[in-house]
């Protein structure tokens, strides 16, 4: 399964909210694999790959936040110049609309790994696979 | 002493003030049970008929009418004259989509000109002056009430309505204007402009200010006083009574003389709804004496005041209501436009949020009065989608201010952070001190 599951927090921009939501993670013994924010002036989205989305969904809920579940896909490039825009073009080539994209070092040496929010998830699955590119299995995040 | 617009009236004795007012009460009475179905239904369930008002203590006998009756009775539901005796319709909001809707004969609006001339004398006006209305003129009685009144007097009316504080200023300065007419938060913000302009408001020859529309503080009073140099006036008024000129304080600045040949005014205890005495706190009540196309019985102000009917000074019989003390109801008065939780309620209701909760937040910025409305995001709104958060947002601001009317700040809170207190969720923050507590 390559269409991972990500978790998507609304944090209101006041101090405290991020640690107190990482120390419930904590808690229940679920690792952040990777995260990022987005923010207004007023709020922000925190994302977040976890091991254990189902957990952390149920988990973050009980505790009063609002929690959303999304699917991603997490595409392996080379950690060296140009290997974004190796995947950015070939989306684009192909129509796929990206509504974010972020980024985190691989597990494995000399490898990056990119998040992608696309429109057309089967779509995009299906050519970057095509093109050769790896994708991120459940397996190898949770 | 200055002049009083209506002596024979505003200086009557109150022996024969009351004869009169008896004498307009029958007839109202008599005119709604005969023409407005509403009020006779509700004279027959409260088992009462015109002729049991016998003496002014009857009153207490006719039934209260309520903001909900108004809105009930959608559009002119009410008015106890055909439509084409109407000559002119005025509004203001309701406690939920719908407005409250009053309407004018032309003897109303002679009537209305007539009180609101007596205010402005009140103020020391005559028909030297030049009266700045900075009221807003439209649906709003404020704008158009004081201008029919400022035209009888004789005084030059500059009609420049709300809005574009500069052009004000420079009028206010080229055309000499002595008298301003304006919500007393507009007022204070006219004092900064100036300010701003490098005009000292001080110097121009402004001399008074009638305000009202919204609650003011004796604080607030002597901040604008001393800022434009001039003699500032309470004045009271609502719409479904008569719009402004119910009541205005004299030059005595001690309480406002209540213009009773026209507003029978009670003050009732909110929870029963018994008469209370003078001098006791309670809930204002209005009946409308003379009016014709929205004669208005026993009418439910939500306003809590005091009355006091000893002898004035200036030289006017008119009972004196003490500046607005507070409301019995959640209704808040924001750059003069009345705003009920309700209202916003039902907006996010129609975005389709299934249990909204929000809060309001109201302060005052600048002498402004700014409305911060938060709304809990709950699961169906959330979106990971900064962009669809920000069109939310947005949908929820327009939605709110086309039901309101004025401008308004949303912000997105996270879910259970506003207070609920006995389940019920505290709806209103009000960080302005309009009551001068």
């Amino acid at each position: 399964m390559v269409k991972l599951k990500q978790i998507s927090v609304f944090l209101e921009n006041k101090s405290g909210r991020l640690s107190e939501l990482s120390k419930v993670l904590g808690e229940h013994n679920i690792n952040i694999r990777a995260l990022s924010i987005a923010d207004t002036e007023d709020f922000g989205i925190l994302r977040l790959i976890v091991n254990d989305p189902e957990k952390a969904w149920k988990v973050l809920k009980e505790r009063g936040f609002t929690v959303s579940e999304t699917r991603i896909i997490a595409v392996e490039i080379p950690d060296a110049p140009g290997g974004l825009a190796s995947v950015l073009e070939i989306l684009e080539a192909h129509a796929i609309n990206i509504e974010y994209i972020y980024a985190f070092v691989g597990q494995r040496e000399g490898n990056a790994v990119v998040v992608f929010r696309v429109e057309d998830i089967d779509n995009a699955v299906k050519i970057l696979q095509e093109k050769g590119f790896h994708l991120l299995d459940g397996d190898e995040i949770y | 002493m200055h002049l009083i617009w209506n002596l024979e009236y505003e200086s009557m004795s109150r022996p024969r003030l009351a004869e009169l007012q008896l004498k307009r009460l029958r007839e109202v009475v008599d005119r709604v049970y005969a023409r407005v179905p509403y009020y006779r239904q509700k004279m027959e369930e409260a088992g009462i008929k015109p002729e049991d008002i016998r003496s002014l203590d009857d009153l207490a006998h006719l039934p209260f009418t309520t903001k909900e009756d108004l809105r009930e009775n959608y559009p002119f539901g009410l008015f106890a004259v055909p439509m084409e005796e109407v000559v002119r319709i005025h509004a203001s909001s309701g406690t939920t989509g719908k407005m409250t809707v009053v309407g004018y004969t032309r003897n109303d609006i002679k009537i209305w000109a007539q009180v609101m001339a007596r205010t402005l004398a009140c103020a020391g006006g005559t028909a030297n002056d030049r009266i700045q209305v900075a009221y807003g003129y439209g649906l709003f009685t404020g704008g158009l009430g004081v201008h029919y009144g400022a035209e009888m007097m004789g005084a030059t009316v500059i009609p420049i309505s709300g809005g574009n504080t500069k052009r004000q200023i420079q009028i206010m300065k080229d055309f000499a204007t002595t008298i301003l007419a304006c919500t007393p938060s507009y007022a204070l913000y006219l004092a900064e402009g100036a300010a701003e302009e490098g005009i000292d408001p001080k110097e121009l020859p402004l001399r008074a200010g009638i305000f009202g529309a919204e609650p003011w503080s004796e604080n607030m009073r002597k901040e604008i006083e001393e800022k434009l140099g001039i003699t500032a006036i309470d004045i009271y008024g609502l719409s479904e009574v008569i719009g402004p000129g119910v009541a205005s304080e004299c030059l005595e600045q001690n309480g406002l003389h209540v213009f009773e040949d026209h507003f029978l005014v009670e003050v009732v205890d909110p929870e029963t709804g018994k008469p209370l005495p003078p001098g006791e706190k309670g809930e204002v009540v209005f009946t409308t004496l003379t009016k014709e196309a929205f004669p208005v019985i026993r009418y439910r102000t939500r306003d809590i005041s005091i009355l006091y009917p000893e002898p004035c000074a200036c030289g006017r019989t008119m009972t004196r209501m003490h500046r607005i003390l507070g409301r019995t109801d959640d209704m808040l008065i924001i750059r003069g436009v009345n705003v009920f939780p309700s209202q916003i309620e039902n907006a996010l209701l129609e975005i389709g949020e299934t249990e909204p909760h929000y809060m309001l937040v109201v302060d005052r910025q600048q002498q402004l009065d700014e409305l911060e409305v938060w709304v809990e995001v709950s699961e169906e709104l959330f979106s990971d989608e900064v962009r669809k958060m920000e069109h939310l947002e947005n949908r929820i601001r327009q939605k709110i201010e086309s039901t309101l009317g004025i401008g308004v700040r949303v912000k997105l809170v996270e879910p259970k952070t506003i207070p609920r207190s006995e389940g019920k969720a505290k709806r209103v923050v009000d960080r302005r001190d309009i009551y001068g507590s």
